[in-house]
């Protein structure tokens, strides 16, 4: 595989993770327990379809470096099928109730801010550039994020069991963020990317030490599930891609 | 099963360095912390503030509307207190 092939799938594993959580997160609007959640949370969905933008943008621009033309960024997020996204089985995972969504997001933005800082200072520019954008945003959804598991977890009883099961539903789909495969090494060798083992001792210590405030428990499985950076998806991404692409799909070329 | 509500939270933002907090509405929240991170998402969304506010409604006191007359109306007669008789530069903002 050749070095631009292997940014151009890594390009695509930032922009699919964000991008698919940013539809996920969309779904709440309208439905948000009050008012306020429902505005703070889908502005941090916002914030993760814009940083899918740029992913996107820049993946199309690697693109055009081997193949005849580099996709858009319309092309790459709704013409392609499940088998060619590569985010994270996590954030593929239904809203559920408010725990589910909370804990989901708890897990992902924890691990997004460690690997930001890392890609903040990658030799390659852009990648840098952008992280150091993202990261300032995401410095915020951790703390959101952590706040609602310590208020949920030394909440009631029924939050903190609801927050407690939630936790534990989704810990078998933390393990892949922090699995490198045959793209991750190469990249992390060359310093364009991050490795991604490192992250994991200190994304422990983070995730633990908000569930020890929260009164929760750290689970302590260790079969994990994995495929997302391959294409190998839960049942749940198509059926999120069949509504997210239907319009693009139906109507080509549509505008507002 | 109790359904609470959360309390009622009066949002006071800066808009920039210099100016005074200015009342911009009443939000809920479970506590504090929640109240300037709901503040922030709600009233701030586009760059509005430097610095945010939040104070419990059921702190503020205020005037009741009958106790108007005498509260505000004496000083409707007595114009020599308003800072009319003098040019102010233009130059001069936020007056």
């Amino acid at each position: 595989m050749t070095e631009d092939r292997r940014v151009f799938d890594y390009l695509l594993r930032l922009a699919d993770s964000d991008l698919v959580l940013a539809q996920r997160l969309g779904e709440w609007v309208g439905h948000g327990p009050v008012l306020e959640e429902d505005i703070a949370l889908t502005n941090v969905g916002l914030d993760l379809l814009g940083q899918a933008r740029l992913w996107f943008a820049y993946a199309g621009e690697v693109e055009a470096r081997f193949a005849e033309a580099g996709r858009s960024e319309d092309a790459l997020a709704f013409l392609r099928d499940s088998g060619e996204f590569r985010n994270l089985l996590l954030v593929e995972q239904p809203n559920g109730n408010y725990a589910d969504t909370m804990a989901r997001q708890f897990y992902f933005d924890v691990w997004h801010q460690l690997l930001l800082v890392k890609l903040a200072h990658s030799r390659d520019s852009r990648i840098a550039e952008i992280a150091v954008k993202a990261e300032k945003e995401v410095v915020y959804h951790a703390e959101r994020s952590a706040d609602w598991i310590i208020r949920l977890g030394d909440g009631t009883d029924e939050s903190h069991a609801r927050i407690q099961a939630a936790i534990d539903d989704l810990w078998m789909y933390t393990g892949e963020m922090f699995d490198p495969d045959e793209i991750d090494t190469p990249l992390a060798e060359e310093g364009i990317g991050c490795d991604l083992r490192a992250l994991e001792p200190a994304w422990r210590e983070a995730v633990g030490s908000v569930l020890d405030e929260a009164t929760l428990t750290l689970p302590g499985g260790t079969w994990m599930q994995r495929g997302g950076k391959k294409g190998v998806h839960t049942e749940h991404l198509g059926h999120m891609l069949a509504t997210m692409q239907w319009l693009p799909r139906t109507y080509r070329g549509a505008e507002w | 099963m109790e359904r609470s509500e959360w309390p009622l939270w009066e949002i006071f933002i800066r808009s920039q360095h210099g100016l005074a907090h200015k009342h911009v509405g009443s939000l809920h929240a479970p506590d504090p912390e929640m109240a300037i991170k709901n503040a922030r998402d709600v009233y701030t969304r586009r760059n509005e503030g430097v610095s945010i506010w939040a104070v419990r409604s059921a702190d503020v006191t205020a005037t009741a509307p009958g106790e108007k007359g005498p509260l505000f109306e004496p000083a409707n007669s007595k114009i020599y207190r308003h800072p009319t008789f003098f040019p102010m530069p233009d130059e001069v903002k936020h007056i």
